[in-house]
């Protein structure tokens, strides 16, 4: 770890300041990843600002009736909170499915947004990677790629996006609040983070020096909401795939049907990936297993497999069935 | 790059000066030969490392401790007293939850941490309702104590201790059902007269 300034942050506003005037200075909040990561040799700030003090982290009511969440609300804070149990329950199960009691208590939720890749090439300092060392390569493309994207990757970076909590904020139509040197601006979470494109080493759309003050949930959220993980071990283990469902179905018509469906993946891509054609597919059928499929199959039409993750497509497939099935009390058939 | 901070430090004022880049982990050992807490693996993935952080577990590896200047830091060794020991570490002496000792002042201060987290009604990955209160199933022990890894495997010995502590009588009766199971004859296969069909015949005789 190479030596470094230490400040502690008085407001948010002279954070940024501090932050936006060095270019080697970064935010620390819980410090699970970063601090990680500085003892890797993955990240090498001369300066870093800690804004985990600042009175960001409570969990208010907005006028709308929405909720606001503050950046440094820890993890298993906001998992525990009463408003999120009972209004946003997808949000409290995915928070529940990720890291361990320990590392929940210390991350923060501006910090989970901003955690990296575990692509263990990005966290191997003697391996290519383009998004640790811009124009290196991809140690990752010839390498073991069990772990790795099936949608929107580039030739330049197939990692995934780690986090369990992001996919069902993006599944919640969450919005990230961020102050920068200019002032305040409101990013959907599902435009928060990048595809990977040319400039993998951008995990999102932030410019240096903006700091997340708080994401903000709707009002108004249908009830029907669930989690799902799957991964190598029965706890304490990033995701293979995830989804979070947010579904509306009403029967007021005669036969059920679904008006509304947010769908978000988790473990497949750069980012939380928002499951639009699968969304699509669903507006307005009638909830089934089959209906389910064709949804998962229109999403995943454009998954693009590497050597070792072929298996992420009928997972994803079975385990947005399974979700869905559940979520609309619809008999869960023995999926093939 | 040296800064002074104080920490409370089981209860005992310990100022100290520290590089930035010094843990947590390191401050408490190799500063202030706290050498209860250890390091496993030093990336937060082992438990090895758990203290009480302002009452809270954490996996003190990965906090830099000049963010924590003027912190409480309850360790393992701080819970209890040479005369009185903590119902947890009694437990885990009670129930033999461990082999080597290594994981041991971790895995005990993250179970107080998880017990605290339970009685204020914290759910978990395993818990089937998120709003109900918690019971410390042996499912729900395992789970919520996923962050700490004993390599010498006592996990089944590491889950009696805490649901000991938990609840002292519901495991007294546990356990004194489960001495009069191994104390009921049993037929061997020695002591079948003729052949070993005779024996293995089910479950229900064991």
């Amino acid at each position: 770890m190479i030596p470094f300034d230490y400040q502690r942050a008085d407001d948010a506003d002279s954070a940024v300041a501090t932050v936006t005037g060095h270019p080697q200075a970064q935010f620390l909040g819980g410090g699970t990843n970063l601090v990680d990561h500085m003892k890797l040799g993955v990240a090498d700030p001369e300066l870093l600002v800690d804004i985990s003090r600042l009175p960001l982290d409570e969990v208010t009511e907005l006028d709308d009736g929405g909720l606001r969440i503050g950046a440094t609300v820890r993890n298993s804070d906001l998992a525990a909170h009463p408003l999120i149990r009972r209004r946003y329950p997808v949000l409290a199960e995915a928070l529940l499915a990720g890291a361990s009691g320990q590392l929940r208590n210390m991350a923060t939720t501006g910090g989970n947004l901003l955690q990296r890749t575990r692509c263990v090439y990005f966290q191997d300092v003697t391996m290519a990677c383009n998004k640790r060392e811009p124009g290196s390569g991809c140690a990752a493309l010839e390498g073991y790629t069990r772990y790795h994207a099936i949608l929107g990757a580039s030739d330049g970076c197939v990692a995934v996006h780690p986090s369990d909590m992001a996919v069902a904020m993006a599944a919640l139509d969450a919005t990230v609040v961020v102050l920068g040197a200019a002032g305040e601006r409101r990013i959907p979470l599902a435009e928060f983070h990048r595809l990977p494109g040319s400039e993998p080493q951008r995990d999102t759309v932030l410019e240096h020096g903006e700091l997340i003050t708080a994401v903000d949930l709707p009002a108004s959220t249908p009830r029907r909401q669930a989690y799902r993980k799957v991964r190598d071990r029965a706890s304490y283990a990033f995701a293979l795939v995830s989804v979070a469902a947010v579904v509306k179905v009403d029967a007021a018509e005669g036969e059920p049907c679904i008006t509304d469906a947010r769908i978000a993946l988790g473990g497949v891509a750069h980012k939380p990936w928002r499951a639009s054609r699968a969304e699509e597919t669903l507006s307005g059928a009638a909830p089934s297993v089959e209906s389910f499929r064709r949804a998962a199959e229109a999403e995943l039409e454009q998954a693009d497999p590497l050597g070792d993750n072929g298996f992420k497509i009928p997972m994803v497939r079975n385990t947005m069935v399974a979700v869905l099935a559940d979520l609309t009390g619809v008999e869960p058939e023995a999926v093939a | 790059m040296d800064q002074n901070i104080t920490l409370y430090v089981d209860g005992n004022r310990r100022p100290v000066t520290v590089d930035t880049r010094t843990t947590l982990l390191d401050a408490l050992r190799d500063r202030l030969d706290v050498t209860s807490p250890k390091k496993g693996c030093d990336h937060g993935q082992c438990g090895a490392c758990t203290v009480l952080l302002n009452g809270r577990r954490v996996t003190s590896c990965l906090v830099l401790a000049v963010a924590y200047d003027g912190a409480d830091v309850t360790t393992a060794a701080g819970l209890g007293s040479d005369d009185e020991l903590h119902p947890v570490q009694q437990a885990f002496l009670d129930r033999d939850g461990f082999q080597c000792g290594y994981c041991t002042p971790g895995q005990i201060c993250s179970a107080v941490g998880m017990m605290e987290e339970a009685e204020r009604g914290s759910p978990s990955h395993v818990s089937a309702n998120l709003n109900d209160p918690v019971e410390l199933t042996d499912e729900e022990i395992r789970e919520r104590m996923s962050g700490n890894l004993c390599r010498c495997g006592a996990y089944v010995n590491i889950v009696a201790a805490i649901r000991q502590a938990a609840d002292p009588e519901a495991e007294q009766i546990r356990q004194a059902r489960a001495e009069r199971q191994r104390n009921e004859p049993v037929l061997r296969e020695d002591d079948a007269p003729t052949s070993y069909q005779v024996s293995v015949s089910g479950e229900e005789g064991r």
